[in-house]
């Protein structure tokens, strides 16, 4: 489903901190299937998730999207393809304080101007789903890290994409939490959602529901099968 | 399209709960805002009122003034003027004038005496003004006595009062009969305070002011065009106190333009970091914040015009009391009729909401280009 | 109720007596026409020449007749103590000297 030919990724290019974050990879994802990118910090797992979801692209080398060539459009292109493919889950959850937890799931939706009702039993139903319906009307500051995550995973899905991107989701959870983030991820596989996760936690590289481990250190592959 | 119309209130509603998460700043900056429009927009409006009213009002205004000038004083002039002036061709009619000023010790005020021609009054009555009546609650039948020139007691028995409705122009007048207005300053007879000139044909008016300039050399001369001038000019942006308002007013705008165009907090650049991640495109991200700017000045302008328009026309304009009145003792409690210039409010609308849309949306251009993929670094 | 609707019937409630104002001023300038007429009336019959908006000084009472010529006259164009003074200019005559 996506496909990435030799590609490179510099920060600050040009420059004198200019530093190679991905030095040529070569890697296919498969649709359907639940990837996991680990290697140590600062080993360019993250960035290699933010060209595959489209939020920033390569400096050289190519990501196709089935079969289209996405590294050099230009960015409007590239929001759109964003909003109806990818849904993010940050690893710090990135939700907007201030505003409660359903409307911080709706947020990505508001530009395709559906009907807020429409709108609104969509979120609904997603938070029901990863059984935080009751919290709907907190605001985001007073959820805790497991209750952010899921609101975090509601607003990844309200516009329905094909991949679900996660980094580092089980970084700020405890066991407990990290199983439940596991059988979400399992739920979401079930319907047939392509998961691409970034992680150094063993707990989530063993489980079943990983299909593939992908190995990156120092911005190359160290490819092994899962 | 009516996804169009459903993104935009999808957006407007975002926009309204992200100024009411910063309620205290939101709520801060549209006080501000709006007291500025209102201080702008009343003494737009009055200013504007004033004039208008001073421009059809005052048309009626003698023509021509003829004031006569010793040693670098306004004098009296004498009877003989008269004939001079009614010499020259095209003058339809002189008359003379007697007008002056009475200070009243009981209320501490100066008020306009003059002699009208009509009505005439009789020796011994006297018309007041609305404020004059004020002053010394006087009603008609009432009595009210001065000191003459010689110290001698002259009454003067209320006869009417001017009624409130032309306070503007007759709040503080005394009008007497010639009598009394000669006794009480020992003005002889064949002496008048000013003389005032009718012409035949007002084109001839500029002509008719250099004959009499010429004939009477001791003379000045106002016309009523000058007249008019002066309150053409009167709460002029230029003025004293005008402009200090203004340059008060623009200056906080200012500042707080510039505190939004100077830049985001972190926070908010962190929070355009998450739309954009979770797909929101520049434009739409710009959009919300020119709704914020808008939703604000929008708000501040109607509200601000709103309420300075209830003050100035319905109200009396009482925040400008104390300013018009100075150390006065007499204020005319007049009300003003409602001229309003749309082409003022529009001036004042743009210049309000349109710096400010832009100053909130400025910042947010260079933020909104930013890529995406921070909010994961 | 959406907080876009209670904005947007804020705005149409605010922009509606936005509108109204103007109606009240066209509608108050109407009834104030004879007012106005009776004003230019008396203006005319009584030969008056000034409003009565500051009754402080000579020269702010009766501006227009207020004499530049005159040696040390007390003129608007001084900076005086009274707020009156600052908020009218010199009368702009016509010139003639």
């Amino acid at each position: 489903m996506i496909r990435l030919t030799d590609v490179r990724k510099a920060f600050n290019q040009g420059r004198e901190n200019e530093f190679w974050a991905l030095k040529g990879i070569d890697l296919s994802v498969e649709a359907g299937k639940v990837t996991v990118f680990r290697g140590p910090s600062g080993s360019g797992k993250t960035t290699l998730l933010t060209l595959v979801g489209c939020l920033a692209r390569p400096t050289s080398g190519r990501v196709r999207l089935k079969d289209r060539d996405i590294s050099g459009l230009p960015e409007r292109f590239l929001t759109d393809i964003r909003r109806s493919t990818f849904g993010f889950v940050f690893q710090q959850f990135n939700l907007l304080k201030g505003i409660t937890a359903i409307e911080n799931v709706m947020i990505p939706a508001y530009p395709l101007g559906i009907d807020r009702t429409e709108l609104s039993r969509r979120a609904h139903a997603l938070l029901e789903r990863l059984d935080i319906a009751p919290k709907a009307r907190s605001n985001a500051e007073w959820l805790s890290g497991g209750e952010a995550q899921r609101v975090a995973i509601a607003r990844a899905l309200i516009n329905d994409p094909e991949v679900v991107i996660a980094d580092e989701p089980t970084a700020n959870l405890d066991s407990e939490r990290s199983k439940q983030f596991l059988d979400i991820v399992e739920t979401l596989k079930e319907s047939g959602k392509t998961v691409l996760m970034t992680s150094h936690d063993p707990l989530v590289c063993e489980t079943a529901v990983v299909d593939r481990v992908v190995s990156l250190r120092d911005g190359q592959l160290v490819e092994r099968g899962g | 399209m009516n996804s169009w119309i459903g993104k935009q209130r999808n957006l407007l509603d975002f926009t309204l709960s992200s100024l009411s998460r910063r309620r205290g700043k939101t709520l801060g900056m549209l006080a501000v805002y709006t007291s500025i429009v209102f201080v702008l927009a009343s003494v737009m409006l009055f200013s504007h009122a004033i004039r208008r009213e001073a421009a059809i009002v005052l048309v009626k205004s003698p023509e021509v003034l003829v004031q006569r000038m010793v040693a670098g004083r306004h004098d009296l002039i004498p009877a003989r003027y008269l004939d001079a002036i009614r010499g020259i061709r095209g003058v339809q009619s002189v008359e003379g004038r007697l007008w002056g000023y009475l200070f009243d010790p009981s209320a501490a005020a100066n008020y306009t005496l003059m002699v009208p021609a009509s009505p005439r009054i009789e020796p011994g009555k006297v018309i007041i003004g609305d404020a004059v009546a004020r002053a010394r609650s006087a009603e008609p039948g009432d009595l009210m006595s001065f000191r003459a020139h010689d110290g001698t007691l002259v009454q003067f028995k209320v006869d009417g009062a001017i009624g409130r409705e032309s306070a503007l122009v007759s709040a503080d007048l005394f009008l007497v009969s010639e009598t009394d207005f000669r006794r009480l300053f020992g003005i002889p007879e064949g002496l008048f305070t000013d003389l005032a000139v009718s012409v035949r044909n007002p084109r001839e008016v500029g002509k008719i002011a250099e004959k009499i300039d010429a004939a009477l050399p001791d003379t000045r001369i106002v016309l009523r065009d000058e007249i008019l001038r002066t309150y053409e000019s009167v709460f002029d942006w230029r003025e004293g106190m005008l402009l200090v308002l203004l340059a008060g007013a623009i200056l906080a705008f200012a500042i707080f333009s510039w505190e939004k165009a100077s830049g985001l907090s972190a926070e908010e650049k962190r929070e355009i970091g998450i739309l954009k991640a979770v797909g929101w495109e520049t434009g739409d991200v710009i959009r919300l914040k020119m709704l914020e700017g808008l939703v604000v000045s929008l708000s501040a302008f109607l509200l601000g015009y709103l309420l300075a328009y209830a003050h100035v026309f319905h109200l009396g304009a009482g925040l400008f009391e104390p300013a018009l009145k100075g150390w006065a003792v007499m204020y005319p409690k007049y009300r003003l009729t409602p001229f309003v210039d749309e082409l003022q409010v529009a001036t004042l609308f743009f210049f309000t909401v349109f710096p400010y849309t832009v100053a909130t949306v400025v910042p947010i251009w260079r933020a909104a280009i930013i890529d995406p993929d921070q909010v994961m670094r | 109720m959406r907080p876009s609707d209670a904005y947007l019937l804020g705005l149409a409630l605010a922009v509606t007596l936005f509108a109204a104002s103007f109606a009240d001023a066209a509608l108050g300038l109407a009834r104030e026409r004879s007012a106005l007429a009776r004003k230019a009336e008396l203006v005319e019959r009584l030969g008056l020449t000034d409003l009565v908006l500051f009754t402080e000084a000579r020269y702010t009472r009766h501006p227009s007749q207020a004499d530049l010529h005159s040696a040390f006259q007390d003129h608007p164009f001084a900076l005086d103590h009274f707020p009156s003074g600052s908020l009218l200019p010199p009368p702009r005559l016509k010139g003639r000297s």
